[in-house]
């Protein structure tokens, strides 16, 4: 047993680590930030200065009213809401139906989604970049909205399912009885219930299509229709030395991410990995 | 209604699956397919040139290719050495912010902040980080610690180019698994704890003989995602060296995408893609049968 005052010690020294740990984690965003408000720095800094001398916002004016940074600001909201709601809504109603359903193939479909799981995105891009070509759907944001609903249906229907398979069934006939049909019962008491699951699945997908760089860069040519992290790696490669300049666009492309985590932190934190454990 | 309500029933599931089933179908499974279709031709992207159907040539050239096998050592390399280097730092901090008595959840959002950002912007920032001569990495190396008296030029040598790629790994993973060792770790009672301090045991024994058999299924978890995530390797890759200099940093994925889209060689590529594939499914099936005794492993 620790006396007092060996308690006191041991905890500042537990916190001095603590943050130590937390300075790692953050400096180099606290460098983004410095930097984002140091206007005019055209040649880097040496020694280099964590705190700028003349904060200004200039950079950050200047990157908003830059070429096109506001219709890529656009771009990728509409990419990234439109996407969203086709994969909650279509994962939703595929798991709704492997949860509530029995139908033939029900488990080899099933297990085929699971395996396409397995194989990485990026391993496809190829492939997908033939399909867009044939199919017109290059230099569309539409092209990217297909393909990111198609990439995450098989996991979030895999997260959904078990959500589904447990909802009561006693509150589904009472509403057989009241004459619901199917679409009322699912959009009416299945989805309500599964909201908590939902709130996961729409964080993740709104996350992950805002920030979806790779197929973006490879199906759209057209300087018209990139969305935020293509704009911003070009961006970079225009202004080089402009460093200020750069984070400052991407401060402002971070803000929705910011806004997401802090309102739903919780979400973060327990949501998908309790989920896979139930798989 | 003209069907008959037999008939409906067993139609309803497939309405209901009709959406998802349709993306799912066109956007991701018949890729994939036509991605190892792709892999046996010669593959011409122009209309109006034939595509050659060459068997397993591309794949006779992949183990042919020096390239290729650079590319999968360096794959490994980056598995090998982030996959320990997060878990075992997202341990520590785990067992370090479990153990504060108060604002557990402030620290466990900051070391999280890596995680949600996006690779390209972590990728950037790394970059940005360890330019030569004036990056802040040789800043602290040269003139605070004096650890080397020249600035290290990290993204022009072949020998350091890898370095940056495998700190971000890290370092952009360690939230990741410790938010799910802090919820592990809050999960064993506290009793086994107490009752081993009283046999004696110090806290190294209680980590070994209590912690970490009673969470070894999330161990376990962690280490197949990581092992998945580490072969997944690519943005940085291409964001921070681009593979270069002279091909030395290309890793499996950043060679295939290079072969597709720089050198229009996209049966190549795809016959690239799909060896990634390939092991990684394997990985993935080797991650089914751990997960479903975990108890067996340890």
């Amino acid at each position: 047993m620790m006396n007092f005052k060996g308690k006191w010690v041991k905890n500042i020294f537990l916190y001095l680590l603590a943050i130590v740990g937390a300075v790692m984690m953050i400096f180099p965003f606290l460098w983004m930030v410095s930097n984002a408000f140091k206007a005019n720095v055209f040649v880097i800094e040496y020694p280099p200065q964590l705190i700028p001398d003349n904060p200004s916002l200039e950079n950050f004016t200047r990157a908003w009213t830059s070429n096109f940074f506001q219709l890529y600001f656009k771009n990728s909201a509409f990419v990234a809401i439109i996407s969203t709601l086709g994969t909650v809504l279509f994962s939703a109603m595929t798991a709704y139906a492997f949860g509530r359903f029995e139908f033939k193939g029900k488990e080899i479909l099933f297990t085929i989604m699971m395996l396409v799981l397995m194989v990485p995105d990026i391993i496809s891009v190829i492939p997908r970049f033939y399909v867009a070509k044939t199919l017109g759907l290059r230099n569309s944001l539409w092209g990217l909205i297909v393909f990111y609903i198609a990439g995450s249906v098989p996991l979030n229907t895999f997260l959904l399912r078990g959500f589904f398979e447990a909802q009561p069934r006693e509150l589904e006939d009472a509403m057989t009885i009241d004459g619901a049909g199917p679409f009322n019962i699912f959009f009416r008491m299945a989805l309500p219930l599964a909201a908590p699951a939902l709130a996961t699945v729409t964080i993740f997908s709104f996350l992950g299509n805002w920030d979806e760089y790779v197929w973006a860069l490879t199906a759209i040519d057209d300087p018209l229709k990139r969305t935020l992290p293509v704009a911003i790696y070009s961006f970079q490669g225009q202004h080089g030395t402009e460093w200020g300049l750069v984070f400052a666009a991407m401060i402002i492309a971070l803000i929705p991410v910011f806004i997401v985590f802090l309102l739903m932190q919780k979400h973060f934190t327990g949501g998908l990995t309790t989920g896979a454990f139930k798989g | 209604m003209l069907l008959s309500h037999k008939t409906q029933k067993k139609l309803l599931p497939f309405l209901f699956l009709l959406p998802g089933l349709l993306f799912f179908f066109v956007f991701q499974l018949f890729p994939l397919l036509k991605g190892l279709q792709i892999s046996f031709y010669d593959w011409q992207l122009l209309p109006g040139k034939v595509s050659e159907f060459i068997g397993l040539d591309n794949y006779v050239r992949a183990f042919q290719d020096q390239v290729f096998w650079r590319a999968f050592k360096n794959t490994v390399l980056y598995t090998v050495v982030t996959v320990p280097g997060q878990m075992i730092l997202a341990m520590l901090a785990a067992l370090l912010i479990s153990s504060l008595p108060k604002g557990r959840g402030i620290f466990r959002a900051i070391y999280y902040i890596p995680v949600i950002t996006s690779w390209l912007i972590v990728s950037l920032l790394i970059r940005y980080l360890f330019q030569s001569p004036q990056g802040l990495v040789n800043y602290f190396l040269v003139d605070v610690f004096h650890i080397v008296k020249e600035p290290v030029a990290w993204l022009r040598q072949a020998k350091t180019a890898f370095v940056p790629i495998l700190v971000l790994g890290i370092w952009k993973g360690i939230g990741w698994s410790m938010v799910i060792y802090i919820a592990a770790l809050l999960g064993i009672p506290s009793e086994l704890k107490e009752a081993a301090s009283i046999d004696g045991a110090n806290g190294w024994q209680k980590f070994w003989k209590i912690t970490v058999p009673l969470i070894s299924p999330t161990l376990v978890f962690t280490l197949v995602m990581l092992l998945i995530g580490g072969f997944n390797v690519f943005i940085s890759v291409y964001l921070i060296t681009g593979g270069g200099p002279m091909q030395q940093t290309e890793v499996m994925l950043s060679y295939a995408y290079h072969q597709a889209f720089d050198f229009l060689d996209f049966g190549y590529g795809a016959a690239l893609s799909y060896i990634m594939a390939a092991l990684i499914v394997l990985l993935s099936v080797l991650q089914l049968k751990f997960l479903r005794r975990p108890q067996e492993i340890f």
